[in-house]
């Protein structure tokens, strides 16, 4: 019997995202699932009528939330102060939100303040005898469990991508409004704003169909003896923009842009894939002139079909890592696809 | 204004990435086939976490790096003697396990304590380093559990860049969805921030800073104190490597042209 909080942020237009709709279908799941749970909703922001009132038929017991201009910005000691009140309103004895940078920040913190536990980057919540569970990725995506707790309460981060968002019917939620104090040192921090590359350099889609990884061979010396960084950039470039793919990168060609290299300016270690890198989520996945290398192709766990384009039949993607390996120049292949693709629009 | 800041980094140990790894089931719960013969490196974004706190100790005179740790004492050894030639710090080091299967929060408790019984702490000078995800665990966890714990309620993480403002205010660069940075401004100490890359490529090896920094990391790693880590109240259902080695199709024999139009038909298709 568990009392199961869904936590989510309001985004600025008063809604919820895509990824709180995720993390209330495996919550709502969790309480139809363990008999005798109960669902309570609990909202974090600006206002949150908006919100509430788009999850108003989600089936919650209650919907509670803290809310007021203090609450707008993702910041740790305000959404510290604001989930702490939330948990404890609401009895929650196991909490889930979305693992977005917000929550990703505080909810830790928010464990340790109530002396709960946490799971973060959590891919799916599961029930086995009465017991829930969840499953997550440990060493960097390189081996999956299943953890079950005991402790109470349990904080469950749920990445995003991992479920299908909840939806239902719009209707008129009755909000409790939580009291949050806060202190003049909760606010000693401000969120001056969002930094961003201008929109055409912006090459980093989460909701891309498609994930496109360029690898160091793309600056090496090419059969003709030179390196043609140029014409890289330009192929590159012209795909992205035709197919409105996301760009990934091996560490290796982030490392050289790094370093100064007159090399893809556009990339940077946002960009890099992997290990020590970012693991997205993609239907699919195109990796160029990359080796394919273990801490590489970690980051590639959640890329559902892989395809390859290397010169050298033996690189790591012929290892089991890649359903199609092309080998193959990748600037003659890209310039072929580009061409189909400018022709085809 | 300079401040000479105390910075504290937290980093452990984890496998070389290189490694094949695999679980395996004790009866204390899972560990790593072989575990303590795996070569290992610092953690990649503690790593990180310290180069920027020697950058930052060096640009303001007087400051000083500690970097806390908890780790099999041998493999800490093996590990510091390639470290301690990067930057200089001063090793708190405590004798436990460095398994992504650690509970996090038994972790940050003992990390706690040992950053409270460093001699002379200043909470107004005070930035608290780590990694914003480790390459064990991969949870983003323990830093704000310390954190907590130490009372530092502004936090940060997936950091790429500290600046210091001319008053001594602290402007934050955070890693948030779709490739862009939250730029947040904090007016006082102290801080914790986990960071992500940052900027500074890995110093090279610098043999004079590696004699310094023996001489306080030998005898710290003789200190060590063990901790017992519990994992209280975990159980794992299960520990497995992912089942599916895909059957890759190497495709050797087709013209520029067949491969491209193959690859777009593949792109379109839903
Ligand atoms: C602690 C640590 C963390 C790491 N983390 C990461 C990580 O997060 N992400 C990551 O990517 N790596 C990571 N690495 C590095 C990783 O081990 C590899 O070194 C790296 O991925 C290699 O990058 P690459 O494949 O682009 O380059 P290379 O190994 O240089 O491979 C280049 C490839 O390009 C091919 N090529 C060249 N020209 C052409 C052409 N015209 N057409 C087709 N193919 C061509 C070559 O055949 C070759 O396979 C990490 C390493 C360590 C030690």
């Amino acid at each position: 019997m568990e009392t199961i909080l869904f936590l989510a942020q309001t985004e600025a237009n008063g809604s919820l995202g895509k990824a709180a709709l995720e993390a209330l279908s495996a919550a709502k799941a969790l309480a139809s699932d363990l008999a005798g749970s109960i669902l309570i909703a609990g909202l974090v922001g600006g206002d949150v009528q908006v919100g509430a009132d788009q999850i108003s038929s989600c089936g919650a017991a209650r919907f509670v939330a803290v809310a007021g201009p203090d609450f707008v910005p993702s910041r740790y000691s305000t959404d510290l102060v604001a989930a702490a009140a939330l948990c404890t309103a609401a009895s929650a004895t196991i909490i889930v939100a979305p693992a977005t940078s917000r929550w990703n920040r505080v909810l830790a913190g928010v464990s340790q303040r109530l002396d709960g536990r946490i799971d973060a980057h959590v891919t799916g919540t599961t029930v086995a005898n009465g017991q829930p569970g969840i499953t997550r990725w440990y060493y960097r995506q390189r081996m999956e469990a299943v953890v079950q707790r005991t402790r109470r309460p349990w904080f469950i981060l749920l990445d995003p991508g991992c479920g299908e968002p909840w939806s239902g019917a719009v209707g008129t939620a009755s909000v409790e409004l939580v009291s949050a104090a806060l202190t003049d040192a909760q606010r000693r921090t401000t969120v001056a704003g969002i930094q961003a590359p201008p929109a055409d350099q912006q090459t980093i889609r989460p909701d891309a169909k498609l994930l496109f990884v360029a690898g160091a061979g793309w600056t090496k010396a090419q059969p003709d003896g030179k390196a043609h960084p140029e014409e890289a950039e330009t192929l590159i470039l012209g795909f992205l923009a035709a197919t409105k793919a996301s760009l990934g990168s091996s560490k290796s060609l982030v490392d050289l842009s790094g370093e100064g290299h007159a090399v893809l300016k556009f990339m940077t270690h946002l960009n890099q894939v992997g290990q020590t890198g970012s693991t997205p989520r993609h239907p699919k996945g195109l990796s160029t002139c990359c080796h394919g290398e273990e801490p590489h192709t970690v980051g590639w766990r959640f890329i559902t079909e892989r395809r390859a384009i290397n010169l050298n039949p033996n690189c790591s993607w012929a290892q089991g890592k890649a359903d199609v390996l092309y080998v193959a120049d990748a600037f003659e292949v890209m310039r072929k696809i580009n061409a189909l693709l400018t022709a085809r629009a | 204004m300079s401040i000479p800041y105390q910075i504290v980094v937290c980093g452990s140990l984890v496998p070389d990435p290189l490694q094949t790894l695999e679980p395996v089931s004790n009866p204390a719960g899972p560990a790593l086939k072989n575990e303590l013969m795996l070569p290992a490196v610092l953690d990649p974004w503690a790593g990180h976490a310290l180069f920027e706190a020697a950058h930052l100790a060096k640009q303001h005179p007087g400051s000083k790096v500690w970097l806390v740790t908890i780790g099999p004492r041998a493999k800490l050894q093996q590990v510091m003697m390639i470290v301690a030639q990067k930057v200089p710090f001063e090793l708190v080091a405590l004798d436990g396990p460095a398994s992504g299967f650690a509970e996090s929060a038994e972790i940050a408790a003992a990390l706690a304590e040992a950053i409270q019984a460093i001699p002379g702490l200043d909470r107004s000078r005070l930035l608290l380093f780590g990694g914003w995800e480790s390459a064990s665990r991969g949870a983003g966890t323990t830093m704000q559990m310390v954190g907590e714990r130490l009372g530092i309620t502004d936090q940060f993480q997936g950091v790429d860049q500290l600046t210091i403002t001319p008053d001594g205010s602290l402007r934050v660069l955070e890693r948030v969805e779709g490739g862009k940075h939250q730029v947040s401004l904090c007016t006082g100490l102290p801080a914790l921030l986990g960071w992500a890359t940052g900027n500074l490529p890995e110093p090279p090896n610098n043999p004079q800073v590696g004699m310094l920094n023996m001489r306080t990391v030998m005898p710290a790693l003789q200190r060590a104190k063990p901790v017992k880590i519990a994992n209280d109240g975990v159980a794992f259902a299960s520990v497995a490597l992912p089942k599916q080695r895909r059957d890759t199709r190497i495709v050797k024999d087709l013209s520029t042209d067949d491969i491209a139009r193959e690859i777009v038909e593949w792109i379109g298709k839903d």
